[in-house]
């Protein structure tokens, strides 16, 4: 028996930074020490080999492995970066029933015995693609924007997660852990934005991680590095850090970003104070 | 590091980006499963020619792309076993 754990990385809303976030969370495992393996669901929609910088090195995909046209081991794209991070890639058929449940379930079986944590990026809706990318996950995180049709999405989505996973069909309850991204301090101090005491109040599962809005993750995924990797010190690759100590079990306050000021703010501040 | 990063050029990644989506699509515009089908079988002839020789495990072996520019390599890797080698 192995003690990988599969993550389905899920939100139902398309935008919200389902694959950013698998790239940061997969690389952020990783470099605890990790064998990881990030798995790209969106079939006929790859991304996750764009993010993380391996679009030139794909050779064969999830869809090749499922057919048994090539195997799991000859599909696998090493990180260039870190040894022990790896990509099995989505295909980019349009065939819209590439993937099949039993096909799937070989697959993550086959995953468990090589890797510690296998992250899966599921592609947005409710169909065929999204619900196999989290049947036969262990845990889940729900990524979502503070923002009203997001929030919705998400709800539908852990509904889904209590329904149609193997741990739900089993008796069990699936854990979950609630992502907020794109979070604008500025915005919510305002008002314009939902707080994240809201969404957490209305999702009602528990929070691992709050990542601002930031120019530094548009700016990672342009030279195909996740965030936590091309810049640990900003402020969502600390974001995304400081949620994966927490999903291994670090007891560690979400720190809730704040407004973001410049030198001037500061001094200000400090002289008001 | 080019020069201009230096100078702290506005949207530097932005060029990266551009220029890595265009290679991609590139390729994925007039490839779309080619390359998938014509490596496997080159491993597929590769594998039966070491097989004569060497006595290999399908599982020992790993293909490496990497396409750059308007050049495409294939590097592939054969664990050969350690004592014996079939005459």
């Amino acid at each position: 028996m192995s003690n990988a754990t599969v993550l389905v990385v899920t939100s139902g809303k398309g935008g919200v930074g389902k694959t950013t976030s698998t790239a940061a969370i997969a690389t952020a495992l990783a470099k605890q020490g990790y064998k990881v393996c990030a798995v790209d669901f969106d079939v006929g929609l790859r991304n996750l080999d764009l993010i993380m910088g391996a679009e030139r090195r794909v050779v064969f995909d999830l869809v090749n492995v499922v057919r048994g046209e090539a195997t799991i081991k000859q599909a696998l794209v090493r990180d260039k970066r870190l040894e022990n991070l790896y990509l099995l890639p989505a295909s980019q058929t349009r065939d819209k029933d590439a993937l099949t449940d039993e096909g799937v379930a070989s697959v993550v079986s086959e995953l468990r015995m090589y890797f510690d944590w296998i992250v899966c990026d599921s592609p947005a809706g409710i169909e065929r693609g999204a619900t196999l990318a989290m049947r036969y996950a262990d845990e889940a995180i729900i990524v979502s924007n503070p923002e009203v049709s997001s929030v919705r999405d998400c709800d539908r989505i852990i509904g889904l997660l209590d329904a149609k996973t193997a741990v739900a069909e089993q008796g069990g309850r699936m854990p979950k852990h609630l992502l907020i991204t794109r979070y604008d301090a500025e915005r919510a101090k305002s008002g314009d934005m939902l707080a994240v005491d809201d969404v957490v109040d209305i999702l009602s599962v528990p929070l691992i991680g709050v990542v601002p809005e930031s120019k530094d993750v548009l700016k990672a995924s342009n030279v195909g590095m996740p965030v936590t990797m091309s810049d640990e010190n900003s402020a969502p690759a600390r974001a995304y850090t400081e949620a994966v100590q927490r999903l291994l079990g670090e007891d560690l306050p979400v720190t809730i970003p704040s407004e973001k000021k410049g030198l001037f703010g500061k001094l200000f501040k400090g002289r008001a104070a | 590091m080019n020069l201009l990063n230096l100078f702290g050029r506005r949207g530097e990644s932005a060029t990266v980006a551009k220029n890595r989506l265009k290679i991609l699509l590139a390729h994925e515009r007039t490839n779309d499963g080619a390359d998938a089908a014509l490596i496997s079988s080159l491993r597929e002839d590769i594998l039966e020619v070491v097989k004569r020789r060497v006595d290999i495990d399908v599982d020992s072996v790993r293909l490496e792309m990497d396409r750059t520019g308007d050049v495409m390599t294939l590097g592939i890797d054969i664990e050969l076993p350690q004592e014996k080698k079939a005459s």
